[in-house]
């Protein structure tokens, strides 16, 4: 099975060669299958690899293809890693990839550009699939920005709106300034341990003492990286606006691929983070700020695809808690969880603006429940999990983070459960707003809703099956279940674990759980009686908001901020540096160069007289004169 | 003693130069192109002159092979410079110098 790892990601490319130069010729339906079929063909392939690692006791294979890059002494084979943590990523991006897929080809019907989106979500497949593998940061590196480059192409696919264009700009800008700290990271390692394969430099990290500067710099650079690609503060301005793209493409990116990146890269480097504990600090403190801030955005917001992005940023946010406070398990954990639930949402999401002609407000929905009921079925089952509803997935892998950072610090603690009661809150507001009450909409938005054809709503029933059972493969065992999951990822952190075992009593996560579902409980109450018992709608546009309510609807005005505070004086120093050092001295030394050949040769030129005899009376005085130079 | 050792070599260098400046002064001041052409082969005589004086008094052949190749390397250049002197003519009706200073700058 380990000979095929190499098949996974080139079958997403192969796909995406085809479609991409002949996808225009082929019908829909053969472009819709070649795309869903090369990654299921993949996800098959990472099943199979999955099962192989489950069983065999050797748990990290390392598969060379050919030595890449050789100078001095810097020596980069391109080979692939595979190990529990790369094939359960496998699985999580074919399998969710897939589902996407099939949703997409009945999502995309009718664009006009319906090939070359496929042929771009293959190639979004494959660069993620490279990052997973690579079992060295230069592969890593290249899948890095292969995704950043694709999540350009994705969210700008509307390429005539100007709007849809910024969005992918500015995505695609954040992220590099990321890249360039990911990037720095790397060049720090390579100076500090002479290598970049993994093996070789956690192999020597182990020998450096906790603490060590130089473990801290390289950590706190590989953040810096993971803050772009995973949208913390202060990089995530770029995914709430990646949602100008299409749907299927907001749950590609939000929960299979890209943002995930981040994540995976700090829990693969997991012993550099452990051996520096103010890198893991920085990490958690800014993991819980993102999660605090992101969801108090969420709760004002009326997009219901704004809402879903602000939850994402939140939920990222906790999952860099976890990685922050050591719970590398559970920061994977809720990685897969948030996998099942967040495309699930989207794409639920999809299908409501589907059924509503493309409708994002959730102010002008309203009533859907009896118009789309499966699409309103599994939409609950995925708030029901994000909010962390006992026994849905959410609930588990939640905890778990919960729990750890509780040990970790109380503070850190007590910020997360504010912040799931305030997921709680905003994701029952947008499914009270969208599904209960009555229709808000236009008439003829009414007449033409409609339930979305088996396409979108079997990967949605999928998702659904998998966001209330994917908890069940991490049962704490205060609750009498076995944490499989920790178990498959053990040898992955098996050098970090001295920090990770958390010895609460159960006693202790017993009340934690209790406090958390009691938080849920409260916060589920308020949605309720706020949106379905008084029917309370949120502002119309235009309205009188309060201050503060103001201030959060416009998202701390921190897009503006960013716009005066770095955006406007860079352009400011562009603008001077364009007037004054392009116009004036670069202009200036170019034309003039091309002035004073001019102005010398129109003198010069006249000695071009066109008289045959003048010619030949300068060429006798020279001859002369030479004749005279050298003979005397 | 040949006959032409009969007369000192500077009789030789005398007329040579005589001839050489005489070819350039043609040059320099017709504007008939077939007289400065005429110029130009007396220059080259002049040369020509000197070399079998020169080849002669030293007891060297070397010079006189010289010689043959200047007058066969002048006869090609009679051959072309004529025919582009008849292409001039055809086309300006006249073989004035003067006239051919269209590529002036």
């Amino acid at each position: 099975m380990m000979k095929l790892v190499g098949l996974v990601p080139i079958l997403p490319l192969i796909g995406f060669l085809i479609i991409g130069f002949f996808g225009k010729k082929m019908s829909k339906g053969l472009v819709g299958v070649i795309g869903s079929g090369v990654v299921f063909a993949a996800f098959a392939i990472a099943v199979g690899l999955f099962i192989d690692i489950q069983e065999h006791a050797q748990k990290s294979y390392t598969i060379d293809f050919f030595n890449w890059i050789s100078a001095g002494k810097l020596s980069i084979p391109f080979s692939f890693l595979v190990d529990p943590l790369s094939s359960l990523f496998l699985l999580i991006i074919t399998g969710i990839g897939f589902l996407i897929h099939v949703y997409s080809t009945a999502y995309m019907h009718d664009d006009e550009g319906f090939s070359r989106f496929f042929a771009y979500l293959n190639l979004f497949i494959f660069f993620m699939l490279l990052l997973v593998l690579g079992s060295n940061y230069l592969i890593m590196f290249v899948g890095w920005e292969g995704v950043g480059l694709c999540s350009y192409l994705l969210i700008g696919f509307w390429f005539k709106n100007t709007a849809y264009n910024n969005a992918a700009k500015k995505a695609f800008i954040m992220n590099r300034i990321g890249d360039l700290g990911f990037l720095l990271g790397i060049i720090l390692i390579f100076v500090t341990f002479g290598s970049i394969s993994y093996h070789e430099v956690f192999e020597q990290a182990k020998s450096f003492s906790s603490g060590s500067p130089v473990l801290t710099a390289i950590a706190l650079l590989l953040f810096i990286g993971a803050m772009g690609k995973s949208a913390q503060l202060p990089l995530y301005t770029w995914l709430p606006d990646a949602m100008a793209g299409p749907t299927p493409v907001s749950a590609l990116i939000h929960a299979a691929t890209m943002v995930t990146a981040g994540i995976y890269m700090i829990a693969r480097s997991n012993i550099l983070y452990t051996l520096s504990p103010d890198a893991m600090a920085v990490v958690s403190v800014i993991g819980v700020c993102t999660a605090l801030f992101a969801a108090t955005i969420g709760l004002a917001q009326n997009d219901i695809k704004k809402v879903l992005a602000y939850s994402t940023v939140s939920q990222l946010g906790y999952m860099f808690l976890a990685l922050g406070v050591g719970a590398y398990t559970g920061a994977v954990f809720h990685v897969m969880t948030h996998a099942f639930f967040k495309a699930l949402l989207f794409l639920g999401a999809g299908s409501v603006i589907h059924a509503m002609s493309g409708e994002q407000d959730i102010r002008k929905m309203g009533g859907l429940k009896k118009y789309i009921p499966i699409t309103q079925m599994t939409f609950l089952i995925g708030t029901l999990a994000i909010a962390g509803f006992p026994g849905f997935s959410g609930f588990f892998s939640k905890d778990e983070i919960l729990a750890n950072a509780y040990e970790h610090n109380k503070v850190l603690w007590f910020v997360g459960i504010l912040t799931a009661g305030m997921t709680t809150f905003y994701m029952f507001r947008l499914y009270f707003l969208t599904f209960k009450g009555t229709f808000r909409g236009t008439h003829e938005q009414e007449h033409h809703l409609h339930e979305s054809p088996k396409a979108m709503t079997i990967p949605l029933i999928i998702l659904a099956v998998l966001s209330l059972v994917g908890g069940l493969v991490g049962i704490p065992a205060a609750l009498g279940g076995h944490h499989f999951l920790e178990e498959f990822l053990k040898p992955v952190f098996e050098d970090s674990s001295f920090r990770m075992v958390h010895h609460l009593s159960h006693e202790t996560e017993y009340i934690l759980m209790g406090i958390a579902v009691a938080v849920m409980a409260i916060a589920l109450y308020f949605a309720y009686k706020t949106y379905v018992v008084d029917k309370k709608l949120p502002a119309a546009e235009g309205e009188e908001l309060q201050p503060i309510h103001n201030l959060v609807y416009k998202k701390y005005l921190i897009d503006e901020l960013y716009e005066f505070v770095i955006t406007k004086p860079l352009n400011f120093i562009g603008d001077a540096f364009h007037k004054v050092v392009d116009n004036q001295i670069v202009d200036g030394i170019v034309n003039g160069s091309g002035y004073v050949v001019n102005g010398v040769s129109g003198i010069i030129r006249k000695v071009q007289t066109g008289n045959i005899g003048f010619y030949v009376f300068v060429m006798v005085i020279s001859i002369v004169l030479i004749l005279f130079t050298q003979l005397f | 003693m040949s006959a032409i050792q009969t007369i000192p070599i500077n009789w030789y260098l005398l007329l040579s130069a005589v001839l050489f400046s005489i070819g350039i002064l043609g040059v320099l001041f017709r504007r008939n192109a077939i007289i400065i052409f005429m110029s130009i082969e007396l220059m080259l005589n002049a040369v020509n002159l000197l070399l079998v004086a020169f080849s002669t008094y030293l007891s060297d052949s070397k010079g006189q092979v010289f010689v043959f190749f200047i007058m066969a390397v002048a006869a090609a250049e009679v051959a072309v410079g004529l025919a582009i002197l008849m292409s001039v003519y055809r086309n300006s009706k006249s073989t004035d110098i003067n006239i051919l200073s269209k590529l002036k700058g």
